[in-house]
């Protein structure tokens, strides 16, 4: 078993800025993450490549003397107190700690509607992500639809690689967002971006109070019906990215007994959770975006390596931040009839081809579940436990380990501190 | 809502759900008061092997008695227990567990179960993933697979086809002919059932239970790789020790494909978390016999906590010292097999008919220890 001061899952903005931050206060460090390089979600195949902030970063990380960065490696489950089982390229390890940083990030909210199972349907963060994966997107038709400020990210994105975006499809209504936009100029940075994004979108076409109705197509996607008020039409292309927001990835910060509320980890001014010794930063511990998350991060960092001082400077920020993400949770809070989308017949739980009537008639996500099989394919409900919650207000439960597939071998490892003794029955 | 009932059963789990449908069928009128959902206790957590067992005579008698009644639930509609006709293959490591297969197929056929010795050869035909080396088996074709949750769920419907309520309630204690609910509220019936699993201690704190606490995994979908239900031979010894924690070999291939994978035994741990270090065990076991399976991919590891008593045996019969109570619980981990023998049973004591298999093993007063002791 390795063993180290301090451990951070997770390699996003907030994981490096944790490692940075306990690192430069003197600490020994070691950063777990499944990712290929540094950069989580948004600095994605490597912070380098993205900006100034991201690059700055990235070279604290590498720089650092004291951590240890181990990418490819899947923290799987706790095994004893202070360890981990992770599963690396080379096989399993049991990493052991004195205090643990998460820092797992959040994944997108999917919602059923009719078709959204074809072929060429994709989250938008998804679609972002096969894009730098490779897949050719050039000259194909796309429409961009669901919620919030990665829309816009992605799209211009999209434009940048070739792709003919018919159409950017924001859930949310006018009203919503001009009282949004009259509070951006105070904030000259985020104008700033907003200006850039407006002139790589072009004439890009924004529709507010838009959403997808259903998607078509008989092997692949071919068209999507679209809303808009009482309009309702038809637009070909070959994809469509959609997606409603993040969710917290609190899956492992949950087997590790640490308070979750509305499926975030529950943390204090110190970014402490309620597991003495285990804090969290980032998305994990509440949706607010990168700046809040780089701010979380270094406050987790300083004070896992015992300098609250270090960490006072950074609560401005993170309030400033945070207090930004809650107008924008307002802001794209969604609208009720996303509810209504998904048919009888559409599927709910792709795992298990799970359709909304079934679900329909349970009280609780724990009676779908165990009676239909609901959330309990490979993804353990991670895609359809977020959509149950939005169209019937359940709280998915239970988490168990290991928090992703793996091999079983894997879970054969056991910690060197901690075995049992088997009375002989056999 | 009527609060005057013939029968009132406490808990939806397997074995309340099958005494329901039993006594709403008699033409009782029947509630069963749920806390939670239905099947989703100890019952959601088994593996639903629905299995003959001879640890003991009376373990035999009530296991080969419960398969032949879920025989006939089955062939009505199999489908919706999620059935598998896959059989059980008792896997002999060596000369002295192939000794133990033959007295075991002996004990079956004289109680008209049938079942056939399997040489090595045919072991890996049958099972090719087994490990190199292992002596052969007995293959028990009757034994089969079905859903527990799906199961009680059916059973519970067909209660109510038979005029049976259901009510969303927990029972807080139990009173002199009913029960009261936790919201203040009192029902009362003729015969009060306690089918609370390992929870009926909460209200009659004399039974003699407890936990023996099981870890399973399950695997993503590898179709026909596996193609029996697979136990090891030491599993009979490693279910009924009264101490000490246990594994054993115990592979269950479900219809979707997938594999689960058990079984470990843990007394009073009364949490339900994983225990990382058992459940490697466990799966250390799983991998000595089957090599292959440490190259699957696992979803998912839980728990489950079996009802045990000091015998083994569960409690089917009126409850000693309270008059108007029926104990239908501790059925460790044959209570899926078991549940639709114990309904009949129960049912047969209550309608005072005669019993279609002999009742006395399984009668609470047997730990009554007043009487015990003269
Ligand atoms: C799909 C997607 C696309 C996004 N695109 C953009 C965008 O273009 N622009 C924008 O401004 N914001 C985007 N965001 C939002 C952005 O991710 C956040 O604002 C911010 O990056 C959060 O940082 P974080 O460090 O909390 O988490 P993340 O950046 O999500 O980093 C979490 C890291 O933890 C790792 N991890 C998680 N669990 C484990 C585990 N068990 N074991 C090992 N490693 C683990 C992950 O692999 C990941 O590298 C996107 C979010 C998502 C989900
Ligand atoms: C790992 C494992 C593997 C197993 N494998 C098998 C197998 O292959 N084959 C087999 O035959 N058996 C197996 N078993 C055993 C089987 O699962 C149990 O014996 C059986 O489920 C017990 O059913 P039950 O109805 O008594 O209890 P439960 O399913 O626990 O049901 C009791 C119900 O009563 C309710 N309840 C309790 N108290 C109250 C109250 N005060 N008020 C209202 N409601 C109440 C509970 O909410 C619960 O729903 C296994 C068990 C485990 C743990």
């Amino acid at each position: 078993m390795q063993r180290f001061e301090i451990v951070v899952v997770g390699a996003g903005p907030a994981g490096i800025a944790a490692a940075v931050s306990a690192a430069e206060s003197g600490a020994q460090v070691c950063v777990l993450d499944a990712g290929a390089a540094p950069g989580g979600q948004i600095w994605r195949g490597g912070a380098e490549r993205h900006s100034r902030t991201a690059a700055r970063w990235a070279t604290r990380l590498r720089q650092g003397q004291q951590i240890s960065v181990q990418q490819n490696t899947q923290v799987v489950a706790p095994l004893a107190a202070g360890e981990l089982l992770v599963e690396r390229p080379d096989g399993p390890q049991s990493i052991g700690y004195d205090r643990l940083i998460l820092a797992t990030g959040a994944r997108e909210l999917l919602l059923p509607f009719p078709g959204w199972t074809l072929p060429g349907v994709t989250g938008v963060g998804g679609l972002q992500a096969l894009i730098k994966g490779g897949v050719p997107i050039k000259g194909r038709r796309v429409v961009v639809a669901g919620s919030g400020p990665l829309l816009l990210a992605v799209a211009a994105g999209l434009r940048r690689s070739g792709a003919e975006v018919r159409l950017i499809a924001e859930q949310s209504d006018w009203a919503r967002l001009l009282a949004f936009g009259a509070q951006l100029p105070l904030d000259p940075a985020r104008l700033l971006q907003a200006l850039r994004l407006r002139a790589t979108l072009g004439r890009t076409a924004y529709r507010a109070g838009c959403w997808v109705e259903q998607a078509h197509g008989a092997e692949q996607l071919e068209a999507v019906t679209l809303r808009h008020g009482a309009q309702r039409w038809r637009e070909p292309c070959e994809q469509l990215a959609c997606g409603f927001g993040l969710v917290p990835n609190s899956e492992l910060a949950a087997t590790l007994g640490c308070a979750i509320n509305a499926g975030a980890v529950v943390v204090d001014y110190a970014q402490q959770t309620s597991v003495s010794g285990i804090l969290a930063a980032g998305e994990v511990a509440g949706i607010a975006g990168v700046e809040a998350a780089l701010a979380e991060g270094a406050i987790a960092g300083y004070i896992a390596a015992g300098r609250p001082a270090q960490a006072q400077p950074l609560l401005a920020r993170r309030a400033a931040a945070r207090r930004f993400a809650r107008r924008l949770e307002h802001t794209f809070a969604l609208r009720a009839e996303l509810r209504q989308l998904a048919s009888a017949q559409t599927i709910v739980c792709r795992c298990e081809d799970v359709h909304y009537a079934a679900l329909a008639e349970h009280p609780s996500w724990r009676s779908a579940k165990i009676h239909t099989r609901c959330g309990m394919g490979p993804c353990q409900g991670r895609i359809c436990g977020a959509a149950t919650s939005v169209l019937f207000g359940w709280t998915p439960e239970s988490i168990r380990p290991p928090v992703a597939p793996v091999a079983l071998a894997t879970l054969i490892t056991t910690s060197s501190a901690h075995s049992i003794n088997l009375e002989e029955h056999v | 809502m009527r609060t005057h009932y013939d029968a009132l059963i406490i808990g939806a789990g397997i074995v309340g759900a099958a005494c329901a449908s039993e006594l709403a069928q008699a033409g009782l009128h029947v509630a069963v008061v749920e806390q939670e959902i239905v099947g989703g206790g100890t019952t959601a957590a088994g593996m639903g092997h629905i299995v003959v067992m001879d640890g003991s005579l009376p373990e035999l008698v009530l296991t080969s008695y419960s398969q032949q009644l879920w025989a006939e639930l089955l062939a009505e509609r199999p489908a919706d227990h999620e059935h598998l006709a896959c059989g059980t293959l008792w896997v002999a490591a060596d000369a002295e567990e192939l000794a133990e297969a033959q007295a075991k197929q002996a004990r079956y056929s004289a109680h008209g179960i049938a079942s056939r010795l399997v040489a090595a050869a045919e072991l890996y035909a049958l099972e090719p993933l087994l490990r190199p080396g292992l002596a052969g088996g007995l293959l028990v074709p009757s034994d089969s697979v079905i859903y527990p949750p799906r199961s009680a769920a059916l059973l519970i419907e067909r209660a109510r086809n038979h005029g049976a309520q259901v009510i969303s309630a927990a029972v807080c204690a139990l009173r002199p002919s009913g029960v009261l609910l936790a919201d203040g509220q009192t029902l009362t019936a003729e015969a009060v059932i306690l089918a609370g699993g390992i929870r009926s201690q909460a209200l009659a704190p004399e039974l003699p239970l407890r936990a023996k606490q099981g870890h399973l995994a399950i695997t993503e979908r590898y179709p026909h790789i596996i193609r029996q239900q697979l136990v090891e031979l030491g599993y009979i010894k490693s279910a009924h020790a009264s101490s000490g924690d246990s594994v054993a070999f115990n592979v269950q291939p479900r219809p979707t494909g997938q594999l689960l994978i058990g079984s470990s035994r843990q007394f009073d741990r009364s949490e339900r978390s994983v225990d990382q270090a058992m459940l490697a065990q466990m799966l250390r076991r799983a991998v000595e016999y089957m090599p292959a399976l440490a190259q699957l991919t696992v979803i998912r590891a839980w728990t489950g906590l079996r009802p045990a008593t000091p015998d083994g045996l569960p409690l089917i019969g009126p409850a000693w010292q309270r008059p108007g109570v029926w104990l239908a619980t501790g059925h460790e981990g044959l209570g899926i097999t078991t549940a639709l023998g114990t309904a009949k049973l129960l049912a047969a004591q209550l309608l005072g008919h005669s019993a279609p298999i002999p009742a006395a093993p399984y009668l609470p007063a047997r730990f009554d220890k007043e009487t015990a002791h003269g």
